[in-house]
């Protein structure tokens, strides 16, 4: 079993990377971007033993306390 | 007057012996380096979080350092009303653990900015700032690129009414402008305290300002104010 954990800015943090590539999109041609926000993706190996909701649970908790700092971060939680 | 400072050592700390060297020479005070693995700092009445890259960085800037043990015993100590300086790097763990509020993003230019800047005194009732005068200007190196203060309006106004901005980046002339933000902080924000005004955190390196060869002295009159405060709560 697997978690797949999104974590991302607010939308309220402005993100100096994603507008760096942004810019840099925009230069190599592309014109009909409006805005990227660069993010972080992590996945977990979870024991096979663990319930969905166990798994559901434990990936929650290491978001909320490691991974994402909640004063500028949101995170998004998949169990596969 | 018996006093001690310690010194936090993470791995990746490249400030620590800055601080050590300003605390042992310029305060004349005995200082130890604690490792990151230590846990009793009973004998302390100062603790440094000092600057540098702890964990290289890796997950966001002092995220993972807040896991160390000490960070516990630093949240301790700290709790008790004592002393706790978080200098750049020391102000990102301090803000991960929680010690602070808000949080360090990447600079708004991009930029690892490494220069001499100036500060504004926004407040000098604090245990870190009673040597300085309300509106003076320090001149002290910045080194990062993590030194955006980015937080929500209810914090903001939080730290406004409760006096917690410490510094403002500004003007040679103390005049808090936009040109002289060098990382897009939050209201020109370079330094914060607590509610208790106990734990301060700043991205300049007053440690780096001690001596007038380096081309600034005044960063001592921030770890003489810390000495006095020790002093006087002794």
């Amino acid at each position: 079993m697997k978690a797949k954990i999104y974590v991302t800015l607010k939308p309220s943090v402005l993100d100096p990377q994603g507008k760096a590539i942004h810019h840099s999109v925009e230069l190599l041609g592309f014109e009909q971007i409006q805005d990227i926000r660069q993010g972080k993706y992590f996945e977990i190996a979870l024991d096979s033993q663990m319930s969905e909701t166990e798994a559901q649970e434990t990936a929650e908790k290491i978001a909320r306390n490691v991974l994402a700092n909640p004063v500028i971060e949101d995170y998004r939680v998949e169990i596969v | 007057m018996n006093m001690k400072f310690g010194v936090v050592v993470f791995p990746g700390s490249n400030c620590d012996h800055d601080a050590y060297h300003v605390i042992s020479k310029h305060v004349g005070q005995p200082v130890d380096f604690i490792w990151h693995k230590q846990t009793d700092l009973s004998s302390y009445d100062a603790i440094i979080i000092p600057g540098g890259f702890s964990y290289g960085d890796y997950l966001r800037a002092g995220a993972l350092a807040q896991f160390s043990p000490v960070m516990q015993s630093v949240k301790e100590f700290a709790a008790q009303g004592k002393y706790v300086f978080g200098i750049c790097n020391g102000f990102q763990i301090l803000c991960e653990a929680g010690l602070l509020p808000g949080a360090l993003i990447r600079n708004e230019n991009l930029h690892f900015v490494c220069k001499h800047i100036n500060i504004k005194v926004e407040n000098p009732n604090t245990p870190f700032t009673t040597e300085l005068s309300v509106n003076e200007v320090l001149s002290i190196p910045i080194a990062h690129a993590e030194g955006n203060y980015v937080c929500d309006d209810a914090t903001y106004n939080s730290l406004e009414e409760n006096n917690q901005i410490v510094f403002r980046y500004c003007d040679a002339s103390g005049e808090v402008t936009s040109e002289a933000n060098p990382n897009g902080s939050r209201a020109n924000i370079a330094g914060i305290c607590n509610f208790g005004g106990n734990v301060i955190g700043m991205m300049p390196h007053p440690e780096r300002a001690c001596e007038e060869l380096l081309g600034s002295n005044d960063g001592r009159d921030i770890f003489r104010s810390l000495t006095n405060a020790i002093a006087k709560s002794e």
